[in-house]
């Protein structure tokens, strides 16, 4: 749904005010990054940023957010555009879902982003959905923020204090908490460049196209021949937070991709996964569908793809 | 534009003025910055055209196109959109752009009660002027979001998958 989304915010009907309209705040459009860091900052921070909006505007419209002031970030240029910084592809946090699949850098030098693309929402959603407000959200269920794990990205945060850059692996901390504060704001993404010894693969499993996941995985190995030197991989939909499964990855760092050690990967998912407990999909079923997947796409990776 | 004053949170509910050209024609209107595009495009312009149904972005009822490109008029606040061009669907029925499309639906039953027509067509239209021959599974995995409740899809899929061979072939239905 809108499985995830629906579940989530259908429970309006048991809310007292069923009306479907935002309550009333301002809005401000911001140029520069300094006017949005100020307008949040004098807005005692009951201020909330809009990006593309297809995750706070039905929020609002639902009353599950009620922000005195929303900050239009949209046209601030130095949010947005994509290029080449040293080692680093450098994604601005504008770049909407629809560019992940259109630019040529990101499928030449992150072409794990534009694997997972496809994936997220539906075509109109991904016309204005940004890569930036995917990962300052981060929906446990959403494919990119996932992604940043399995790439080794680094997220740049510029706050009232100044400008800083942040592993993905120290991003994402509990359910929609993230190392973000009050105020701050996701600049770019930063991804290491994809090289040509690397390997990659991504997929989902979902009840339909453009729904959330039930379980989704991507993938970025590095190899000799077919000797595994490194591997990075991290699951969505299986818990608070996008996850990695470092025992999984353990098991096939220093050895050659072959049934045995997918077999071994597989079997440590249950010490890397704790799904949590739901009734559309039991704990059992998920990591069931996680071993499933990870089976998958490490085949995939052996074919060289 | 100008930063941001302390004035800015006192006018919550207060109305403010934004442009756009709407099907060719350029409009302003006053808008709260809390009313969604759908609601001042139904509401201030009367262009119902655009239908509310879900108004939460899973049912595509709503959809516009906003500087060429499909999206959602309730996942979308009106003062955002000031400065676009929006098409709706009765732009694009007054230009033509999606007469053959709107033919072959009508000849194949592709609507009932037409309610999740004007986004279903606004997708088409977009889809086939991304790819010229879409497969029926691409053309359904474009429909991903757009919830019929009466046709079943089939009529649906068959009448774009039909305007894009008559497209490719060079004529119009
Ligand atoms: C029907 C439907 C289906 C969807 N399906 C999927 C799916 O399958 N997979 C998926 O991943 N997503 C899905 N989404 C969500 C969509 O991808 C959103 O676009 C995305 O999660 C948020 O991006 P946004 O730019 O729209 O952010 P917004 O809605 O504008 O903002 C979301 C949050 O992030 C904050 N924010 C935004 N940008 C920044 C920034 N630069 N710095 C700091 N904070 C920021 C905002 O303040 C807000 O709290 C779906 C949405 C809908 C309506
Ligand atoms: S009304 Fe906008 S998607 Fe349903
Ligand atoms: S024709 Fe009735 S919802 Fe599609």
């Amino acid at each position: 749904m809108v499985t995830n989304l629906a579940s989530r915010l259908v429970s309006r009907w048991d809310l007292e005010e069923t009306a479907v309209k935002a309550k009333a705040f301002s809005y401000f459009r911001a140029a520069t990054i300094d006017q949005a860091l100020d307008a949040h900052a004098r807005a005692g921070d009951d201020a909330r940023f809009i990006a593309g909006g297809q995750s706070l505007v039905p929020a609002l419209s639902l009353r599950l957010q009620a922000p005195r002031l929303l900050i239009d970030i949209t046209h601030i240029g130095e949010l947005r555009g994509v290029g080449r910084e040293g080692g680093y592809l450098r994604i601005g946090a504008l770049t909407r879902h629809c560019e992940m699949l259109s630019e040529p850098l990101i499928a030449e030098f992150a072409p794990l982003l534009h694997a997972a693309a496809p994936f997220v929402a539906h075509p109109a959603i991904r016309n204005r959905g940004t890569f930036g407000g995917s990962v300052a959200l981060a929906d446990p269920a959403s494919e990119f923020p996932a992604m940043t794990l399995a790439l080794d990205a680094e997220i740049e945060i510029a706050g009232p204090s100044g400008c800083r850059r942040v592993k993905a692996d120290d991003f994402f901390i509990d359910l929609f908490e993230t190392a973000l504060q009050p105020g701050e704001l996701i600049t770019a993404v930063y991804v290491p460049l994809f090289k040509a010894d690397q390997r990659f693969a991504f997929d989902e499993l979902a009840r339909r196209r453009g729904d959330y996941a039930l379980v989704g995985c991507g993938m970025l190995g590095t190899f000799t021949g077919e000797h595994i030197d490194d591997i990075r991989i991290s699951f969505f939909s299986v818990g608070n937070t996008p996850t990695r499964v470092r025992g999984a990855e353990r098991a096939l760092i220093g050895a050659r991709l072959d049934a045995e050690r997918i077999a071994a990967a597989q079997g440590a998912l249950e010490g890397d996964l704790a799904p949590p407990e739901s009734d559309e999909v039991p704990p059992a079923m998920r990591l069931h569908l996680a071993r499933v997947l990870l089976g998958r796409l490490l085949g995939r990776l052996g074919e060289g793809a | 534009m100008s930063g941001f004053g302390e004035a800015h949170l006192e006018d919550a509910d207060e109305t403010v003025r934004v442009r756009f050209v709407v099907n060719d024609r350029k409009v302003a209107c006053e808008v709260a910055p809390r009313e969604t595009l759908v609601d001042c495009l139904r509401n201030e312009l009367e262009l119902t055209g655009t239908h509310a149904g879900c108004e939460m972005g899973a049912c595509g009822a709503c959809l516009v196109q906003i500087d060429g490109r499909a999206v959602h008029s309730c996942l979308m606040l009106a003062v955002q959109a000031d400065g676009a061009r929006i098409n709706t669907i009765e732009g694009l029925t007054e230009n033509g752009a999606i007469a053959d499309l709107q033919a072959e639906f009508h000849r194949r039953n592709a609507l009932q009660c037409g309610f999740c027509t004007p986004g279903m067509l606004i997708n088409a239209h977009e889809l086939l002027s991304q790819m010229a021959q879409p497969s029926r599974e691409q053309i359904r995995d474009a429909l991903s979001g757009n919830y019929c409740r009466c046709t079943g899809y089939e009529a649906i899929v068959d009448a774009i998958d039909t305007v894009a061979k008559a497209r490719s072939a060079g004529g119009t239905t």
